[in-house]
């Protein structure tokens, strides 16, 4: 916590066509740290990371203030925009199914990172790639290189995912649902592997989920996202001493391993919490 | 009106020759009358396909499945239809993007020719928690919890007794994932379903099951109860380890 590396305030998002805003009024600072973002599907969590990105298309994005780092973030060009996507601030995505490239190999879509924002050989960035797969605990990462994204397991899709974000050394990481598509054994070795990276290289991380027990196990501070809004902000230590009911609400929701089998407690939505909050 | 389920020997292969992948290579167990039964393992270990191989999705398996001793291929597809339904794991795409809610309800109503329809139709909506108005929505007129709710309402709608569920939360939030099973623990107190459900959050598992099977690559490793989760009383080493990184997940241990 020692720097700021990202500084949100009063953000507002608006996609083409809608009337209403989908995200309305969030602020937030982000020091070298992990901050969880949760909430339900449409709560705007997924459309922050993209906006901090700069990947909505067609969408009117305002803010009091969008800082990453020494940047503003609203008044960059397109063109500088490119040399803060995937260089300084990174997006791991959902699927691997989805996000590889299905006709290159693994390895040169990981490199192209490298080659992209550094002055290199190619063979010095592919001794780099060859170090990040070891790095995401990638065994026989030579071969790994030269298949192709079908040859290779969901797990294993995502660590190449992680590499090919880390790679070029960002300060800043946003892991939007990093592990839904997984299992849970596989899960749990991804994010480890996920978290022992961002601690050692003191990359800030921003982690979107709907998974309470994930943000809870792998983030410090948790952002709680309900319609646009963030309804609460808590210390991931501190989420079962949540004030604000829809936090308490999700929370109840969730069955537990050795919980007492009655119905499940259902979230009664009240209107005020869509209520800006100060 | 509950029936028991029993699976002997349950074997199916994909392709043929030498290339052919054996998913399941022999697969047995029973299900009691009433029982709600899990099936739990990675991704690709067969558990979907059991249930495809039950319901004769899938009908090139090889071994036995009898429904209250009767095999699943005697019963004639009518017969067979009011016997088991199942629900499939993601309501964005198992209902029709053109059909209104009393379409999709109205037209095992009229195959298997039964009467009242309006009135089974209202019922069915009602049973799930959902107002009649709903009947004339479209799927993208509703969130992703009441197209589940439409989908159970038409796996609900011809009364069956064995009801097949693939994964019917996992497309969803927490909080519209607690409707769903509170929706689900309530039909079956009411009506005395058999439930046989693949998922792999042992959570709900736990929450839901009477007995649950941990299956890897086709083979079902172990049966368990479902207090053996929060003890880890597994002995195979691939259950342990997945009950123990289920325990890790939720910060139990």
């Amino acid at each position: 916590m020692d720097k700021t590396i990202l500084d949100v305030q009063n953000l507002r998002i608006r996609y083409a066509g809608s009337p209403t805003e989908a995200v309305r009024g969030v602020s937030f600072t982000l020091g070298r740290e992990r901050l969880g973002i949760v909430g339900e599907s449409g709560s705007g969590k997924s459309t922050v990371g993209r906006a901090l990105l700069r990947l909505l298309p067609g969408a009117s994005i305002t803010a009091d203030r969008l800082r990453f780092e020494d940047l503003d973030l609203l008044a960059l060009k397109e063109r500088e925009m490119l040399k803060v996507r995937g260089r300084r601030m990174s997006m791991i995505l959902q699927d691997p199914k989805f996000s590889l490239n299905p006709i290159r190999r693994v390895g040169d879509q990981v490199a192209e990172t490298y080659l992209r924002h550094f002055k290199c050989s190619r063979r010095e960035a592919h001794d780099k790639t060859i170090a990040m797969l070891e790095a995401v605990k990638i065994r026989d990462a030579e071969r790994v290189f030269k298949q192709y994204p079908h040859e290779i397991s969901g797990g294993m899709g995502q660590r190449v995912m992680i590499a090919m974000m880390l790679l070029a050394d960002p300060d800043l990481v946003i892991a939007d649902e990093p592990t839904s598509a997984l299992d849970v054994t596989v899960r749990l070795q991804v994010l480890t592997i996920l978290d022992s990276l961002v601690r050692d290289r003191g990359i800030g991380l921003i982690m979107i989920s709907h998974d309470l027990n994930l943000v809870r196990n792998f983030c410090d501070r948790v952002l709680i996202m309900y319609a646009g809004n963030v309804v609460e902000t808590l210390k991931a230590s501190e989420l079962d001493q949540a004030q604000h009911p829809y936090t308490q609400g999700l929370l109840a929701a969730q069955p537990r391993i050795g919980g007492p089998r009655q119905p499940l407690a259902v979230l009664d939505r009240k209107p005020e919490w869509l209520k800006e909050q100060a | 009106m509950s029936v028991s389920v029993e699976i002997r020997d349950l074997y199916i292969a994909f392709g043929s020759g030498p290339a052919a992948v054996k998913v399941l290579p022999g697969v047995s167990f029973k299900v009691k009358a009433g029982e709600c039964f899990g099936l739990v393992g990675e991704s690709g270990s067969g558990k979907s396909t059991v249930l495809r191989c039950i319901s004769l999705l899938t009908d090139f398996w090889k071994g036995e499945v009898l429904i209250d001793g009767r095999s699943v291929r005697d019963l004639a597809l009518i017969e067979r239809c009011r016997m088991l339904q199942m629900v499939f794991q993601d309501p964005y795409g198992s209902l029709h993007p053109r059909q209104s809610v009393r379409t999709v309800l109205h037209e095992p109503l009229v195959i298997h020719g039964l009467g009242d329809r309006e009135e089974r139709m209202q019922r069915a909506i009602t049973d799930v928690g959902l107002p009649v108005e709903f009947l004339d929505r479209f799927p993208h007129q509703l969130s992703g919890g009441q197209r589940q709710r439409v989908a159970i309402a038409r796996a609900l709608i011809l009364e069956p007794s064995l009801l097949l569920l693939d994964e019917p939360t996992s497309a969803l939030d927490v909080s519209v994932q607690a409707e769903i099973l509170n929706l689900l623990q309530r039909l079956r107190d009411e009506r005395g379903f058999t439930y046989i459900m693949v998922t792999h959050d042992l959570a709900v598992v736990d929450h839901m099951c009477d007995r649950f099977a941990v299956m890897l690559r086709g083979e079902v490793t172990e049966i368990l109860p479902h207090e053996a989760i929060a003890v880890n009383g597994a002995t195979h080493p691939y259950a342990r380890e997945l009950i123990g990184a289920s325990l890790d997940y939720e910060g139990i241990r």
